[in-house]
Order: structure tokens, then C-alpha cells, then sequence
């Protein structure tokens, strides 16, 4: 047997204000790793729960987003006679054809604009998005200036709110209902009849057809035949991974600047770690040699001290993780690069999140504690026994 | 300077601690650094805009356009000094990780908006004249070893279909911020274009630049062209150059924030180490304290050399972080040129770096110092080893 | 009433290095201790008799010779084998008591026992005996920080004896102790080898040390010379 535990944590409790000072940088360090984590899996769940795999997204040719896109009406049309729609219940097609713009609303507290999706839907739309309810209010009346706005825009932006009207294509729209989208980017936008909205902006195209696929492996029959049609100049794409692929370039930019900052971070704390345990050997040198002198082997010594800095690590860990799970509360709005709307999401904690925090604060204990254990471990026995 | 030769010798006393706090330091100030850098950067079109110029855009948003016939209503209004337009084009080269702005202007307004671009008379001659040509930023050029007479093609997003034009002349940039990274071509040579394959989508323009005759119009003349085209078809929002470029910069705002606030924090954490380091240093050394008050050296001696060790070590890292930082932003701008396609540190930046070093020693020092200078001569000694 | 010889070197060498010269400490000596023997081990400083104390433990190495303990070889140990026997073989009086500071006086005379393969209750058992033989088991939950002296180098004592090693050494354990402390130790230490028949070799400064073991051997320059019988 070894030495004992206790050996470990209460040297780490004799030296508190030390203890707390290192565990205290490791916090800080693991709190930043997850929250970034978290930021990176907010913005996934957010784009990536907006859609469904058995959703076809078409597009006009290599426009990277439906703001970019135009579909004629005459293509539109030839989609949606397309075999591979699913059939609704009422006999109709899951079908919608829908207009997607961007304006500028000013937000509620600040006047600052920020670019919010307009979505003109059609009877479906409501239909093929099964993450959407309608949770105040009512639908708007075909033929009228009327809109229902996501949680997000009726809580952030003026005029968003039930009752309220936005103002734009010399229109004054009222918003008759509120939607819930989840964390869905959808709760980021307003929604408003799509004949309506293209007469108000004087867009004479559509932006996108989205419908349900009849048999989900049909996608790539699908794809195949349209993107070849010569009267069609579009790309489909499962709805799913068409909103991954916007997330792609943020994600991809938070991603490397968490890592980059982590590992800074993290080299900090190691160093921290590194200082406390070299400080913890040297005045503990004459208590290494009796416990040598007492029969303990190297690896025992080696053990009790990388048991400290593990310790250490960990206690890290879990204060960082601790107040890292403070950040769920709080509500990120942005423009996403790749679309240039507003994008609301937030940190989203999740188990792996958690195991991945504390594997990494465990790592840096380790390693900031293991050459100072290997000192401690190597001492000669009778000169560690002279230091009196 | 005795006194300095003897922190720095006492400092390094005990070589591997003082050597990983000031190791510590450094890596925290680079960070700090590039960080400051990079929220910098966010602001750099912001920057380089100019107050005498103003912006003319679909009041809705950026998403709608604007007909070219207002161009001469707009030339009419008192106080406007030239007018060019442009769209913004979003074209591909190659994909989209390499990303660069390119806009399709009327080259002889634009280029008189923006002296700031310094094409030789010879190229602009050349530019004029050829509907397919097209000017790059020396950067740009420079990036992809672009020549006079390379064919260079563009993927359109917007404008669909593969565009190509020829490279007659390569601008610098008046300025060491100005842009150098754009692509301008023929705003005819689209709108030719798209008469022939989406008609309706022709001679409409995405935004309008005014020069004004003199910057205190800037604010009248804005406001007389979104009067002209109130209750339009397309009404009109125009603010000066630097009021559209921070619009933009308020979208992402909470990101900048965050960063900003990250970089304080890595501050922070190294605060801390270094205080865990003078810490441990003073306390080893009470004794020694408590024998040099006997013969008669005071609080203040003694809070001096515990006070002087620990910015000593903090600057030196401080330093040694600076010097990191020149290397470390190169590898940005060469391995993250996605993003990061210029990432170099201002002065201003580099004082900002001392000046948190400095902090970082001050307050890591202040417990040890009053502890070193406040301890009683019997407590002192009696603490040996 | 000493016994066969229980320690038993053979033309010990030992020098050490220091800067640029390597300075003899022992020559080629050779003597043994017997079993039940309590010798003190006297000489000036610089003699080389806490280094002679060091290898017969077992925690240094002879430059050549044979040190046999017990009938053990320990020269010829390796440093994992030697730990192993230091364990169940050697118990150590430190001056300085060298206990560890965050284990309480129980947990310091159970650690060498934590080497061994007996079980929480067995171990309990022994420490408890250690405990009574010092006269400290009331103060069995104290830290050492908590304890006198005196008290401490009697927990040292416990801790040395609990694996009912086969010799005690001692380095000055009256070094830093008080004259009462140090007489309160000493004749622990004259219990132990006669009531209990441990073999104790110390090494001391202190004559009146020197007075309470049975035989005196003086190390000067290398060479062992008997002092008193």
C-alpha cells in the first residue's frame, strides 16, 4: 500500500491560501474551456435543431443562403410537381414556397438596427416545421398586413411585440401572433403571408421551396434529377444540413479562438500548478526523505504528489465548471456571418461538456504537478534528511 | 541602478520559479495583446471611413437595392460634391475560404470618392476602358501572384454564373490602414449582364456614395436625400461612412464584448500566479527581513525590495511577451488568413501590454510587501527554515 | 547479555564529493554489532559516524565492502529491494523527529505499517501497543504541532518500534531536546533494548547519552577504537 490520501488533500488544506490561489487559476481557465465549449454547442443546437432530415431545402444555384437565393415561379412550380413531395393529410402537397429577406429593426433598449429575417410562408409552412408552436395569438388572415414574430424578435426588437406594428414596404404590419421555435433560429424571425410580402417588397421571385420528402431516402433521386433539369437553375440540399452548413463559418471561428485561447490559458495555470508543487517539495524535503528512510518506494512519493496536483486540478474543475453553468442564463445575439441576419442562441451546457472540462483539469494538474513529483520522487535520501 | 542589479539578483534566487512566473507573464501578455489586436481589427473599417463621404442604401436593408435613376436626383441636392454607386458582388475565387470583398462600381466616380486609392494613371486608363477589366489591392495581388493581363474568374452567389475579368492595374493604399484587399470592376459590365439574363434585376444599384463639399454638410445633405425618396418605392437611409461601417460592428457586438472581456480575465489569471509566487518568495524569506530590520532598515526598504522583486519579474515577462507577440501575429496572418488576412499590433496596443505587465507586479505584490514590510523583528526570526 | 553478531561489516569504503575532491570519509573498516547490543557511535564532527549510521540503515550506498544485517546482504539489494526491507528491518530515530506535520500521532506510527500486508484492525492493534509502550496513547489523535519535544521524539520512537524492526538507529535524539526530555527518551530507549531485547545503535554528541548505552565506540579519522565496553 501506498501513501495514504490524506496525505495529499491535507497538505493541500495546511497551505490554503496557496491552494486556493492555484486551484483558483485553474478555475478561471476551466471556466473559459467551457464556456466556450458551451457558446460553440449553443450555436450548433440552434442551427442544426432548425430543420428536419426529412426536409428538402431548394435553392437557387450556389447561393449560399436563402437571402441570396431567387426561385421563379415556373421553376417553383416544376418542384413541386415532383414525385418525391410527401402527401399530406387534406390531400395537399408538403409544399411551401417561401420569400426570404432581411430588414432592419432597431432593438428594444439600445435603437442599435440589426438585420431580422422576413419569411413569407404558405399554408404549409407551419406544417413541415413540427419545432414551432403558435403560443399567443392567431395566424394572420390571408390578404392582410398582418405577422406573427418568434419569441426572440416580440422580447428584443421594437414594435415585435403582440399587438405592436413594424413599418416597412409603406406598410404598416401588425403583429397578431407569437411563435415558439425552441432554440431554433427561427425564434429570430417574423413571418407574414408570402403573396402579401412579396407584393410589399416588389420581389417577384421566390427565395426557396421547402417541402417533406414522401420516403427519406428518396433525397438523392431527388437531387439528381433536379439539379440536372435543364429548365432549373437550382440545388437542393436535406434542411438539416443546410443549416448546419451556416453555422460552418462562425462555428469554425469560435472553435479556433476558444482552442487558441485555452491552451494559453491553460499554460498559465499549469505554470501556477507547476510553482505551488516545486514550493510544496522543497519544504517538504525533509519529510520526502523520512518516508523514503521509513521504506516507501520512489513511485510511492511520485504518487502522493501527483495525487496533489490532481487534487488541485480538480478542485479547479469544479469551481470553473461550477460558475461556467451561470453562463446558460445568458443570451447571445449576433449577425451570423454566413446569412448576415440575427442570430440568438446561448450557451448550452451539456454531460460531455462536463466530462471533457473536468478530463482537462485533471490533465493540467497533472501536468504541472508531475516534474515536481518527479523531484520529489528522486531525492537522495540522506541529503534530503541533512535539510533540517 | 544597484538597487535594480540586486532585485534582479534576488529575483532570480530561485531560478525555475522566477523563471516560470515570468514564462507565465509572457504568455499572458502575448495574449492579452493579440487579443486587443483582434477586436482591433473589428473596428478597422471603421477606421479607414471617412466622415466626408456618406452611404445611400435601401432603407429596409442592405438585402434590397436602389435604382440607378436616383443617382442624378441625388447629384442635384446642395452641398454633394460627386456621387458614384456600387453592388456589392460576393463573388467566389477558387472557394470560400478565400474570401475577399469585391463590388461593381462606375469607376470614374468611385475612384474620385476614394483618393485614398493610388492607381498609376496608366492602369486607370486602362481600367477606364476595358468593360471586363478590373483593379486589385496590392495585398491581394501580392497574395495570389496576380499580374496586368490575368484573367482572374469569380464564382457568383448572388449574380449566379462564372464571372471572369481581366487584372489592368494594382492600387495601393495611401494610408498603412487603408484597404488593400478589394476587387473593383465594371458596374456596366454586370448590369449588361443581367439585361441580358435577368432583366428585371438590372440598373439597380445596392448603395449610393456621396461626397460632400464639406464635412459639416455631412449631416444636412444625408438627411435631404432620405427626404427626397420618402414614400418611394425605395425609400432611403444615409449615414456617413463611419456611422454604416460601426452599424455593422454593433451586429456582433456580443462577441467583441465577450473577447474583450476574455482578455481582462487572462489578466487576471496571471495575477493571480504571480501573487502565488511573490507570495511563496516572501514567505521563505521572513527571516531574512526580520535580520535586516535589526540593523535598522525600515518598512519602507523592506516593502521597496519585496515590491521591486515583483514588478522586476513582471516586466521582464511583460517584454519578453511583447517581443512574442511580432512572430505570433505573422503565423496568424499566414496560417489563419481566412480570417485574419492582416493582424499586425499597433503602438498603442504595445502600451496597453507594458502597462498591464506593470499592473500585473503591482498588485501581485501588495500582500508580500506589507506582510514583509509590517513583520515584527522577534516574529521574523523566529521563523527560520 | 548480548547475543551473535546482528550487523556485520566487512572492509567498508565511503567517500563523498565534494566540489572538485573527493574526500575519504571511511576506510576499509570492518567490525560487528551484536544482537540486544546498545552502542553508541561517538566522534568529531566531519568523523563520518552518521554516514557509517546511514548504511548500515540501508538508506546509502557503500562505495565497497559488505554490510550483512540479520543475515542479509543489503549491499546487494537494489533500490526497490532495499526500500522493502528498510520497512519491516530498520527503525529510525531521527533528531529532528521528523514526523509528518498533517498526520496525527496515530497516523505517523501507522505509516511503516502501511508497508506491510495486515489489515486496518491489525495495524490498529500495533499502534496501539507502540503507543502504550511511549506512554502516548491518550494523545493518539494530536498533530505533532500539538505535542512537546519531548512528546514528539516519543511518537518517533513508537513509530520506529511498531514494525518490531530488526535493529533501531538513532541519529543525536537528544539533540534537540530539553535535559528532562532528553533523560525521559534515553531511558525509554534503555526499556526498549533490555525489557524487549532491541538492537540499538546511536550516534551522539551528548556524553550523557553516551552514559546510558552499554558500550561506547569512538570513530575518529576513519578508524573504530573502543571506548568502553
Amino acid at each position: 500500500m501506498g501513501i495514504p490520501f490524506s496525505y495529499s488533500f491535507r497538505n493541500l488544506w495546511t497551505r490554503r491560501l496557496t491552494t486556493v490561489l492555484t486551484a483558483s487559476g485553474m478555475a478561471l481557465v476551466v471556466f473559459v474551456f467551457a464556456a466556450t465549449l458551451m457558446l460553440v454547442e449553443g450555436l450548433r443546437k440552434t442551427l442544426v435543431e432548425t430543420g428536419s432530415i426529412d426536409n428538402v431545402v431548394v435553392l437557387r444555384k450556389s447561393a449560399n443562403s436563402e437571402v441570396q437565393s431567387g426561385v421563379e415561379r415556373q421553376q417553383a412550380s416544376i418542384i413541386e410537381t415532383q414525385p418525391e413531395v410527401a402527401i399530406g393529410q387534406e390531400g395537399q402537397r408538403l409544399l411551401a414556397k417561401e420569400l426570404v429577406v432581411l430588414i432592419s429593426l432597431p432593438k428594444r433598449e439600445s435603437d442599435n438596427l440589426a438585420n431580422v429575417v422576413i419569411r413569407g410562408i404558405g399554408d404549409n409552412s407551419l406544417l413541415l416545421r413540427p419545432q414551432v408552436r403558435l403560443v399567443e395569438g392567431r395566424m394572420p388572415r390571408k390578404g392582410s398586413s398582418e405577422i406573427i414574430a418568434g419569441q426572440s424578435i416580440a422580447k428584443r426588437f421594437k414594435g415585435g411585440g403582440l399587438g405592436e406594428t413594424i413599418h416597412f414596404g409603406m406598410r404598416d404590419w401588425t403583429v397578431v401572433g407569437i411563435f415558439n421555435a425552441g432554440t431554433t433560429g427561427y425564434s429570430s424571425e417574423v413571418w407574414g403571408d408570402v403573396d402579401q410580402l412579396m407584393q410589399a417588397f416588389r420581389r417577384p421571385v421566390y427565395s426557396s421551396v421547402l417541402f417533406r420528402l414522401h420516403d427519406s431516402s428518396d433525397f438523392e433521386k431527388f437531387r439528381t434529377r433536379v439539379e440536372s433539369d435543364p429548365r432549373l437553375t437550382v440545388e437542393a440540399k436535406r434542411e438539416t444540413k443546410y443549416y448546419t452548413d451556416q453555422s460552418e463559418v462562425m462555428a469554425r471561428f469560435l472553435r479556433i479562438l476558444g482552442t487558441t485561447l485555452t491552451i494559453i490559458f491553460s499554460l498559465g495555470a499549469v505554470i501556477g500548478a507547476m510553482i505551488t508543487m516545486y514550493a510544496a517539495v522543497a519544504n517538504r524535503v525533509t519529510e520526502i526523505g523520512t518516508l523514503r528512510a521509513l521504506g516507501f518506494q520512489k513511485k510511492s512519493i511520485l504518487g502522493a504528489f501527483i495525487m496533489e496536483s490532481l487534487f488541485l486540478g480538480l478542485l479547479g474543475g469544479i469551481v470553473g465548471l461550477f460558475f461556467a453553468s451561470f453562463m446558460q442564463l445568458i443570451t447571445i445575439s449576433t449577425m451570423n456571418w454566413a446569412t448576415f441576419s440575427e442570430l440568438a442562441f446561448s450557451f448550452t451546457l451539456t454531460g460531455e461538456i462536463v466530462s471533457k472540462s473536468l478530463f482537462f483539469s485533471l490533465i493540467m494538474g497533472f501536468v504541472g504537478g508531475v516534474l515536481p513529483a518527479f523531484r520529489a520522487a528522486r531525492m537522495n535520501i540522506v541529503e534530503a534528511l541533512r535539510t533540517s | 541602478m544597484l538597487a535594480l542589479k540586486f532585485l534582479i539578483r534576488n529575483a532570480f534566487r530561485h531560478k525555475l520559479r522566477t523563471v516560470l512566473t515570468i514564462t507565465g507573464v509572457a504568455i499572458a501578455i502575448l495574449a492579452f495583446g493579440m487579443l486587443r489586436t483582434l477586436v482591433g481589427l473589428w473596428y478597422l473599417g471603421v477606421e479607414n471611413s471617412s466622415a466626408t463621404r456618406l452611404v445611400t442604401r435601401n432603407a429596409i436593408s442592405l438585402v434590397f437595392s436602389l435604382p440607378i435613376s436616383y443617382k442624378d436626383r441625388i447629384r442635384q441636392i446642395p452641398g454633394v460634391k460627386g456621387v458614384a454607386f456600387g453592388n456589392w458582388f460576393g463573388g467566389i475565387y477558387i472557394d470560400e475560404k478565400h474570401f475577399f470583398a469585391n463590388y461593381a462600381v462606375d469607376p470614374k466616380n468611385y475612384l474620385e470618392l476614394y483618393p485614398e486609392i493610388l492607381l498609376s494613371s496608366d492602369q486607370k486608363k486602362a481600367f477606364f476602358h476595358d468593360r471586363k477589366g478590373c483593379i486589385v489591392g496590392k495585398k491581394l495581388a501580392d497574395r495570389y501572384g496576380w499580374k496586368i493581363g490575368d484573367l482572374i474568374t469569380l464564382k457568383g452567389t448572388i449574380y449566379p454564373g462564372q464571372w471572369e475579368f481581366v487584372l489592368r492595374g494594382i492600387y495601393r493604399g495611401a494610408e498603412k490602414s487603408t484597404e488593400e484587399r478589394v476587387l473593383l470592376f465594371h458596374w456596366d459590365y454586370l448590369n449588361e449582364t443581367l439585361k441580358k439574363t435577368v432583366p428585371r434585376r438590372a440598373d439597380q444599384v445596392g448603395f449610393f456614395m456621396i461626397g460632400v463639399t464639406h464635412p459639416n454638410l455631412s449631416a444636412e445633405v444625408a438627411v435631404a436625400v432620405d427626404k427626397l425618396f420618402k414614400n418611394s418605392l425605395a425609400e432611403t437611409l444615409t449615414e456617413t461612412e463611419r456611422a454604416f461601417h460601426l452599424s455593422f460592428v454593433s451586429m456582433t457586438e456580443a462577441i467583441l464584448v465577450a473577447i474583450q472581456i476574455v482578455s481582462y480575465v487572462v489578466i487576471v489569471i496571471i495575477m493571480v500566479v504571480a501573487a502565488n509566487t511573490m507570495a511563496m518568495t516572501a514567505r521563505e524569506r521572513i527571516a531574512e527581513y526580520a535580520t535586516m530590520k535589526t540593523f535598522g532598515f525600515g518598512p519602507g526598504h523592506i516593502g521597496g525590495l519585496v515590491f521591486g522583486e515583483s514588478v522586476v519579474i513582471s516586466m521582464i515577462g511583460g517584454v519578453l511577451g511583447i517581443i512574442l507577440t511580432f512572430p505570433a501575429s505573422r503565423w496568424v496572418e499566414t496560417e489563419l488568413s481566412q480570417f485574419f488576412p492582416a493582424f499586425s499590433i499597433s503602438p498603442a496596443t504595445i502600451y496597453f501590454d507594458l502597462l498591464a505587465a506593470l499592473v500585473v507586479g503591482v498588485v501581485a505584490g501588495i500582500f508580500p510587501t506589507w506582510r514583509g514590510a509590517t513583520i515584527r523583528i522577534a516574529d521574523g526570526l523566529r521563523r527560520i527554515g | 547479555m548480548e547475543g551473535r553478531p546482528i550487523v556485520e561489516i566487512e572492509n567498508l569504503s565511503k567517500s563523498y564529493r565534494r566540489g572538485n575532491q573527493i574526500v575519504p570519509v571511511l576506510e576499509n573498516i570492518s567490525f560487528a554489532i551484536d544482537e540486544r547490543e546498545f552502542l553508541a557511535l561517538m566522534g568529531p564532527s566531519g568523523s563520518g559516524k552518521s554516514t557509517l549510521l546511514n548504511l548500515i540503515a540501508g538508506i546509502d550506498r557503500a562505495d565497497s565492502g559488505v554490510i550483512t544485517v540479520g543475515g542479509v546482504d543489503i549491499t546487494a539489494l537494489s533500490e526497490t529491494e532495499l526500500a522493502r526491507w528498510r520497512s519491516t528491518n530498520v527503525g529510525f530515530i531521527f533528531q529532528f523527529y521528523n514526523l509528518i506535520p498533517v498526520l496525527t500521532a496515530f497516523e505517523n506510527v501507522e505509516l511503516p505499517l502501511l508497508l506491510t500486508g495486515l489489515s486496518g484492525r491489525e495495524r490498529r492493534e500495533h499502534v496501539e501497543i507502540a503507543l502504550s509502550v511511549v506512554n502516548l496513547l491518550d494523545r493518539m489523535d494530536h498533530y505533532p504541532g500539538q505535542l512537546s519535544g519531548g512528546q514528539q521524539q516519543r511518537v518517533a520512537i513508537a513509530r520506529a518500534v511498531v514494525t518490531d524492526p530488526t535493529i533501531l538507529v538513532a541519529d543525536e535524539p537528544t539533540g534537540d531536546l530539553d535535559r528532562v526530555s532528553a533523560a525521559e527518551v534515553l531511558s525509554l530507549m534503555d526499556r526498549l533494548n533490555i525489557e524487549s531485547g532491541k538492537t540499538i545503535i546511536m550516534v551522539t554528541h551528548d556524553p550523557r547519552a553516551a552514559e546510558k548505552a552499554h558500550r561506547v565506540r569512538q570513530l575518529e579519522k576513519g578508524v573504530l577504537s573502543n571506548v568502553s565496553p
